[in-house]
């Protein structure tokens, strides 16, 4: 049933000129960038070289890139939660899915699930152009993993804030700027307290990619995503269940 | 499987339900037999359309109890729910989906296994006419296309109660005529329960009607016996050439007469004594030069008027 739910999100996602705008648009960034970090490791290789333990091509080209991927995700993931639930609710296509014979749990989670299908198409290209440096030279493996599997969870993160900001109100629109909103406050709650014992950072799904952007694979920082994903999953559960009683 | 369904489909008992302070249900009641069409019948804001989000699960009652089959439907909200089939005042359709994906997908989220759907969506195009339609986005289609395939998903899944809330409004009358004939026939085999504030619409489809006004059920009876009630005898009457009013009102039995315009009269009569006779021989007499003479039929809106009119003034019908 999930993936009945699932899968209609996705398809519904792909048939939308929007998504392939913004597919092609964000593409082209990527690019851009991974293009503009290469040209610069190019040229500071020579004086790479002559120093010893030098960063290497996957610390200088695939590090930066995904830090990026992971800032330009937080804009971009807003647009694709404020339909999830609000549309739904606006076009009155809600009362489908609330007479059928589902759970709430089973709504949230196909919704979920569906879009990360779509997201995890959108990140993997980054890993893909990354790897056509290995006609070249080597790869750090472990680094670059280490970032794709952390950029994976912190997308969860961010999927599962903006389908729960999408399921308080009927406007797509919204439901947008609320979960941009909220993304940002967390990471101007992280960037701009100096100290580094704050509380602060800890609450910012960013700080705890750093971590994995260094390479480093930290179960706190796993369990900071999961900890984050589910209460925002639960949280928009108990608003549909909500969605019964109050109308 | 229609044997597996018992006779009473749907039961709901005593429902209340307000938003913030305001009760907009008090102590709503229906139930419905296999094979019965029920219309819910009231003015805009009666609380017909809140009653059937009531009844699908959509919004829970504040008190009461909803039994579809037999499976109380706030405990067991998963297993009744798959006996319902609710088409909502606006369909719930995905515009971006074509008519067959979007019918599968109804399908499937009522429970229907994947080797099953194939055939369920032949039959449920073909009784909804949307054969030669399957593979346009919904978006593109017609109001009263889009409508069908609201009905379609409704009852692709073979339910024992089928719930259509204002299943013909915005329809031309041709579609209106298809739509009704289509809800006639899904009353041979399923329950259903339809929300109208047409007269018309109960006359011709429904066994039974139910008549909501703020929120309360006031009358509940079989359609044919609801025509009945109020009875008046009287019928319309015109002359090419008419006499004056008062030889009109001097015929022996008739109790009021009003002018509907230079030729046409309407009578009305005690039910024992009818003028007509006495009338057409007099017309033929004097050469009023009689043109027609129609019997007034009660319409449905006369005896919901009267029916709303007792209740504001406090009478039981």
């Amino acid at each position: 049933m999930i993936r009945v739910i699932a899968l209609r999100e996705f398809r519904s996602l792909l048939s939308m000129p929007s998504t392939w705008f913004v597919l092609a648009a964000i593409q082209f960034i990527f690019a851009w960038f991974f293009l503009a970090r290469l040209d610069a490791f190019l040229e500071i290789q020579p004086q790479l070289a002559q120093i010893a333990n030098a960063p290497g091509v996957t610390a200088s080209i695939a590090a930066p890139l995904f830090n990026v991927i992971a800032l330009l995700l937080m804009m971009l993931i807003p647009m694709f939660t404020m339909r999830l639930i609000a549309e739904e609710r606006r076009n009155q296509t809600l009362a489908l899915l609330l007479s059928s014979p589902l759970s709430s749990a089973q709504i949230v989670l196909g919704k979920f699930l569906g879009l990360m299908m779509f997201l995890a198409l959108l990140i993997v290209t980054a890993p893909l152009m990354l790897y056509t440096l290995q006609l070249g030279t080597p790869l750090d493996h472990g680094l670059l993993w280490s970032n794709v599997i952390g950029l994976f969870m912190l997308t969860c993160c961010y999927a599962s804030l903006g389908l729960y900001i999408s399921s308080l109100t009927a406007q797509p629109i919204i439901a947008a700027i609320g979960a941009l909103a909220a993304l940002l406050g967390l990471w101007l709650a992280d960037i701009s307290s100096n100290s580094a014992e704050t509380p602060w950072h800890q609450f910012s799904p960013l700080f705890h990619f750093q971590n994995f952007n260094y390479g480093l694979m930290d179960s706190g920082d796993a369990a900071y995503f999961i900890l984050f994903s589910t209460v925002f999953l639960l949280l928009t559960m108990k608003r549909l269940n909500n969605n019964r009683i109050y109308g | 499987m229609p044997n597996a369904t018992p006779d009473i489909t749907l039961t709901a008992r005593k429902l209340k339900r307000s938003f913030g302070n305001q009760t907009v249900i008090h102590d709503v009641s229906l139930q419905l037999k296999r094979g019965e069409v029920l219309g819910l019948l009231g003015h805009n804001g009666a609380g017909k359309s809140t009653t059937m989000q009531m009844l699908t699960g959509c919004i829970t009652p504040d008190s009461g109890t909803i039994e579809v089959c037999g499976i109380d439907l706030v405990k067991q909200p998963t297993l009744a729910k798959a006996h319902l089939g609710y088409l909502p005042e606006t369909p719930p359709l995905y515009r971006e989906l074509r008519v067959n994906d979007y019918l599968i997908f109804a399908a499937r989220l009522r429970g229907m296994s994947a080797k099953d759907v194939p055939e369920a969506l032949a039959l449920t195009m073909q009784r909804c006419g949307l054969n030669d339609k399957r593979n346009q986005l919904i978006g593109t289609l017609s109001k009263g296309y889009q409508q069908r395939v609201g009905i379609a998903q409704a009852i692709i899944h073979q339910p024992a109660v089928v719930i259509l809330d204002e299943p013909t409004v915005g329809l031309d009358p041709t579609q209106i005529r298809e739509i009704r004939t289509l809800i006639r026939e899904l009353g041979n085999q399923h329950s259903v329960i339809l929300s109208t504030h047409l007269l018309g619409e109960v006359e011709s489809i429904c066994d039974r009607v139910e008549i909501m006004q703020q929120g309360k059920l006031i009358y509940g009876d079989t359609s044919a016996r609801m025509q009945r009630y109020g009875q008046v005898s009287g019928f319309t009457i015109s002359f090419r050439n008419p006499p004056a009013l008062s030889i009109l009102q001097g015929v022996s039995g008739v109790s009021r007469i009003e002018q509907v315009n230079a030729n046409q009269f309407r009578i009305l009569h005690s039910a024992e004594q009818n003028p007509s006779a006495e009338l057409l021989t007099l017309a033929a007499q004097y050469d009023w030069q009689l043109e027609q003479l129609t019997p007034l039929q009660t319409r449905l809106e006369d005896v919901f008027v009267q029916i709303t009119d007792e209740q504001n003034a406090g009478v039981q019908p």
